[in-house]
């Protein structure tokens, strides 16, 4: 259990049996009143958020979550299928659960299955993923339109912008925090 | 954490504070920061040290005073209050508090809009702190003028999203003056809010002409509040009444008995006509220094530390 002392940004916390992160965190106090825990939260399954304002008798039960590594293995239309490394055991995240996720997961990548009790409900992507271009323009150097990106398509099927001199088949280095390029790396 | 510039100001507005308190003839007293027993108030949460507890404010000892010596009293004190963290609070923070005898809660507002106004001009006359003063919320701000009186009950009525009496009863008056009231107040030139619910002030004496009413304020500048003031409650039987029914919540929250703090109860017995308050004196170096958390105008906050 915790209580409302306990509630600060990026705890996670059951409301209504589902697990809820705090994304937003204010505390105030007026007067000599009573001490208000604002908090925004957001529904760690359906991703809806909420504001909402606690006391300090108020109580919290903890969410059970569990990462698990586990390896990507293939999708099949919107079902996204996970091994589990130790167990090899198998289970499929939807396409609508992953989200963006889906933009960089390739054939045997490693990833963190976040668990809410049994129940597979998200995914943790490694902060950098390199994947293969497989469409891009080739660079034409009289250009003078004064653009200095150029859009390609990955493996995935993601499409990004990167600069000029990224060619098909080149592997380069993108950021799942933000989708964006960092760099071309060698093989 | 505090740079060299932000050390000179906060010690500038101590240096100022006295200078303001020494022309006007209050008497400096410095109290106990640990005692064996403070005024039960259960809204507080108190830090242990040893058997004893850090001070959560220094009413207890400077009222004591108050009454034993009649004396107009000022200090500045650290006061601990524990589980309070946020970008208006910490843990240790620094109070300046005043009491004034044969006064009630409107000499105290007077006093406020003095003591700011001196403040501000002072630094003003200061080079290294007129640049900074002019980007704060006072640079734009004239706080010469007379400052808004405005009553909770018009406040309630302007603002709120639930009537005052309804917002008691659901004991959710201090959410609704946070959420819905405080944004609004202080906006241009500071604004005291005055004449609290009864039950919201276990410490003030009851207005004369209305008993549902107590003499109490908070001063407001810029949606933030800086102080709380009232006309003190002397008699002491009454007092002990309002300690009991604190003691009682406090009971229910820790499952401890405390008791009734008698020596302070005996001095109050003393008092007659008086009023004080607690001043932010963080809060006030956040306006100066347009901090958006308090964390930035100590010498170390609790993240800096260990």
């Amino acid at each position: 259990m915790f209580s409302a002392s306990d509630l600060r940004k990026g705890l996670k916390i059951l409301i209504d049996n589902d697990p809820h992160i705090i994304v937003d965190f204010e505390f105030s106090k007026p007067g000599k009143g009573q001490a208000l825990y604002r908090c925004k939260l957001k529904n760690m399954i359906t991703g809806s958020q909420f504001s909402n304002t606690y006391r300090s008798n108020d109580k919290f039960e903890k969410a059970d979550l569990e990462e698990r590594t586990m390896q990507f293995l293939y999708n099949q239309g919107d079902e996204y299928h996970f091994m589990d490394t130790q167990n090899y055991e198998q289970l499929f995240l939807t396409a609508e659960q992953l989200g963006d996720n889906v933009n960089y997961l390739v054939d045997n990548m490693e990833v963190e299955v976040l668990f809410f009790g049994s129940r597979p409900i998200d995914i943790s992507l490694p902060i950098f993923v390199n994947l293969t271009v497989t469409q891009a323009d080739p660079w034409a150097r009289g250009d003078t339109s004064g653009t200095d990106t150029k859009p390609i398509t990955v493996e995935t099927g993601y499409q990004l912008q990167v600069p000029p001199f990224v060619e098909e088949g080149d592997k380069i280095q993108i950021d799942t925090r933000s989708g964006e390029y960092v760099t071309r790396v060698k093989e | 954490m505090l740079d060299i510039h932000g050390l000179h100001l906060r010690a500038a507005l101590f240096r100022l504070v006295r200078s303001f308190f020494h022309q006007q003839g209050f008497l400096e007293v410095d109290t106990p920061i640990r005692q064996p027993l403070l005024l039960p108030e259960s809204n507080l949460v108190p830090i242990g040290s040893s058997a004893w507890f850090l001070q959560t404010s220094p009413e207890q000892c400077m009222k004591r005073i108050l009454a034993r010596e009649g004396h107009n009293i000022f200090q500045i004190c650290s006061c601990f209050r524990a589980e309070e963290r946020g970008a208006r609070h910490l843990e240790e923070f620094t109070m300046l508090e005043w009491y004034r005898i044969e006064a009630d809660y409107s000499a105290l507002m007077d006093d406020c809009r003095s003591l700011v106004n001196y403040l501000i001009e002072s630094l003003r006359q200061q080079n290294r702190f007129r640049d900074m003063v002019a980007r704060s919320w006072f640079g734009t701000n004239p706080i010469d003028s007379e400052w808004e009186r405005l009553t909770v009950a018009d406040a309630f009525a302007r603002w709120a999203t639930m009537p005052l009496d309804k917002a008691l009863d659901s004991e959710r008056f201090d959410e609704i003056i946070a959420l819905d009231i405080e944004p609004y107040l202080g906006v241009q030139s500071p604004t005291l809010l005055c004449d609290y619910p009864a039950r919201c002030a276990s410490l003030a004496r009851l207005k004369k002409d209305d008993a549902n009413l107590a003499e109490r304020f908070e001063l407001y500048i810029d949606g933030m509040e800086l102080a709380n003031g009232f006309s003190e409650l002397t008699d002491s039987n009454e007092q002990r009444i309002r300690f009991a029914e604190e003691l009682d919540r406090i009971e229910q929250r820790d499952g401890i008995r405390m008791p009734m703090p008698e020596k302070f109860l005996a001095d109050l017995e003393r008092l007659d006509r008086a009023a004080g308050i607690a001043f932010g004196l963080d809060r006030l170096l956040m306006l100066l220094m347009s901090a958006t958390s308090i964390a930035e105008v100590v010498s170390f906050s609790a993240d800096d530390l260990g």
